[in-house]
């Protein structure tokens, strides 16, 4: 009897004690609700909330400059609770509106006005729906940030697209790790767009750029008036007719690697220059020439510039298809087999200019194990030690570039050189006040020469 | 016009690609992929077919003339025809497991031994380059000595000799690069602007 008394008390304080919580519980909320802010449905569903930080302020959404456009800059104002105050902000969330949902083919809008047709021949075709007064969540930014880079993408038919020339408005939640969240006003409409002139690039490269040329086209002035212009000698150039003089008493033939680089890589080209005027004397000296391609575009254009050396040297009978031949675009297999022609035909000469990897040293070695004369040259600071250890004259960075006007000693090649000895003077010059600028004016420095692109 | 055409299609399209860097629009951006990425590819297929039969033509000629180890050439043109036919569609295509074995089992170990070599070839070359025959090849030796020694442990020396080194690597070493660095910059613009402007047109012959 006794048991069955306990048991009825606690069963009524139990459900007693239930009744309590369920009444009570929606009040408790509510009460601690109490910042006046509108509450968004975001809000409304982070019930647990109980303290909701200071939102951020002064939101600002614009343009970001000097780019192809579909980006918006989004900017604010700290929560007063961000670091100070509370200190319980954690992080900002940003929302754009309207909202977007897409893409979908043009054709499957149904004619529902809210879809905006985007197309762009390389960029695709896709119908984007705009939702105003609805909101994207776009990401969040850590604690301390006042901004957010609403980038997106340019292709329409694609996930993460961003229009040009649509307005869209901002606003900026931050949040607690409780989950409160503070919501700024939403910002003045913004539109992404691209512009047709990069400032930062024209300040910092196209007028350096236009610097150069100016001078370039200063000393081919001179050049062309019959001023005399001294170039220090270059002793990897100066071996090159000693080199090719060797091979033709020897009766061995001469090797020219262009390397590994394709035809667009600048040092490419500028080996492509260096092998007409070494063709044109091996023609005159009616020496074998052999040159082994990495790339075929590469062959191609080395085919003709042979070709067109050997008429010019009054030779047309001396080319022969074989001399520039196509071996593989596989790394090793055609270090492979350029070892095995130096080996197997005991090159007099050597020439490695372009491109150069790993390879430079297996090359160079093995043609130094062949007694070959070597003359080498590259751009690539990496591969350079290699080469002036196993060759007998390398051309270091801009000597590759320069060959060429050194070995036709024409007058308007030699003027470019001149330029870029004089550029050099001018950045020393730079380089020195930036050294003494840095020590003095670091900030002023920094902001001039800072390139945020 | 034969040497005419030329000049005027590098001036276009050099001109074209030194203003495109500074016009970030779409449009340019436009330009610069179907120009600049998309033909290349094109170009680079129908060069490759002619690199074909240049390799072909040249081991066929050396087979020919039965030149010095043509026995190899055989090789060659074995490993061009087994791949080619391992790669066609009824073989599956490039993902044929005839491809993916030749590469796996011939290719992968072949380059990989040639590029073994180079340990080999560092150490001789290290071996000349380090004779101290003059004052300037004994700070070589030096400094490489230094370098090399930041990864031997040495007690209580290491601390020093890894400060040492990477003061010669971040100062003297990164100095001498940067100044390459500086003349091939200067270099490249040089030699493009000379390209563009038809200045340096010895690739094209009668200069």
């Amino acid at each position: 009897m006794r048991h069955t008394t306990l048991t009825s008390r606690f069963t009524t304080r139990l459900v007693a004690t239930l009744a309590a919580i369920l009444l009570f519980t929606p009040n408790l909320v509510t009460a601690q609700d109490s910042t006046g802010l509108p509450i968004t449905s975001e809000i409304a569903q982070s019930a647990p909330v109980v303290v909701r930080p200071a939102p951020p302020t002064n939101v600002r959404a614009a343009d970001k400059p000097d780019d192809h456009g579909h980006t918006i800059i989004v900017s604010w104002d700290l929560s007063a609770d961000d670091g100070q105050g509370n200190k319980n902000v954690l992080t900002y969330r940003v929302l754009r509106t309207p909202k977007m949902s897409g893409p979908i083919h043009p054709d499957s809008t149904g004619g529902d006005a809210a879809y905006q047709i985007f197309s762009s021949l390389p960029y695709g075709n896709a119908a984007w729906k705009f939702v105003e007064g609805e909101w994207d969540t776009l990401g969040e930014v850590p604690i301390g940030s006042t901004s957010y880079v609403n980038e997106g993408g340019k292709d329409r038919d694609q996930n993460g697209f961003l229009p040009d020339r649509v307005p869209f408005r901002y606003k900026v939640l931050s949040a607690t790790i409780e989950g409160g969240l503070g919501e700024s006003e939403t910002s003045a409409p913004a539109e992404a767009s691209g512009q047709f002139l990069h400032h930062g690039k024209l300040l910092h490269i196209g007028i350096p750029v236009l610097v150069f040329m100016l001078l370039v086209f200063g000393f081919l002035r001179a050049a062309k008036m019959g001023r005399e212009l001294y170039i220090r000698p270059l002793a990897g150039i100066s071996a090159v007719d000693e080199a090719i003089g060797r091979a033709t008493e020897m009766n061995r033939p001469i090797l020219y690697v262009l390397g590994l680089g394709a035809v667009d890589e600048i040092a490419t080209i500028a080996s492509l220059t260096i092998l007409s005027r070494v063709a044109k004397r091996v023609a005159e000296h009616r020496t074998e020439l052999l040159v082994p391609c990495y790339d075929a575009v590469v062959m191609t254009v080395a085919q003709e510039t042979v070709k067109q050396a050997y008429l010019d040297a009054g030779r047309p009978d001396e080319y022969k298809e074989d001399i520039v031949y196509f071996v593989t675009q596989e790394q090793f297999a055609y270090v492979a087999a350029v070892n095995g022609t130096m080996l197997r035909r005991q090159t007099a000469t050597n020439f490695y200019l372009g491109v150069f990897f790993a390879e430079s040293l297996i090359l160079a070695e093995t043609g130094s194990v062949a007694g070959s004369i070597q003359i080498s040259g590259t751009d690539r600071t990496t591969q350079i030690p290699f080469f002036v250890v196993a060759c007998d004259y390398t051309l270091i960075g801009e000597e590759v570039f320069a060959a060429s006007a050194y070995l036709s000693r024409e007058p308007k090649l030699l003027g470019t050189l001149k330029a870029q000895d004089y550029a050099k003077a001018v950045l020393l010059l730079v380089l020195l006040g930036g050294c003494i600028g840095a020590v003095f004016a670091p900030e002023l420095i920094t902001s001039i020469f800072s390139m945020n692109f | 016009m034969k040497r005419q055409l030329p000049l005027l299609l590098i001036f276009a399209f050099g001109a074209f690609m030194v203003v495109q860097y500074f016009i970030p629009h779409e449009a340019s951006e436009f330009f610069y992929e179907f120009v600049a990425l998309d033909w290349p590819p094109i170009v680079g297929v129908f060069a490759l077919s002619l690199g074909t039969i240049s390799l072909v033509r040249v081991s066929i000629g050396k087979i020919q003339r039965r030149e010095p180890n043509w026995g190899y050439t055989i090789v060659t043109l074995a490993g061009l025809v087994s791949i080619l036919i391992a790669g066609l569609p009824w073989f599956g295509g490039k993902q044929s497991t005839m491809v993916e074995w030749e590469f796996n089992n011939v290719m992968l170990p072949v380059t990989a031994s040639m590029f073994a070599i180079l340990a080999f070839f560092i150490a001789s070359a290290a071996y000349r380059a380090f004779r101290a025959r003059s004052a300037l090849a004994t700070l070589l030796l030096v400094s490489a000595v230094i370098v090399m020694m930041r990864f031997f442990p040495l007690g209580p020396l290491t601390e020093t000799t890894g400060a040492i080194a990477d003061w010669i690597l971040n100062v003297p070493n990164l100095a001498a690069k940067r100044a390459i660095l500086i003349g091939v910059g200067l270099g490249i613009v040089s030699t493009a602007l000379k390209i563009i402007l038809g200045v340096e047109r010895s690739y094209l012959g009668r200069d």
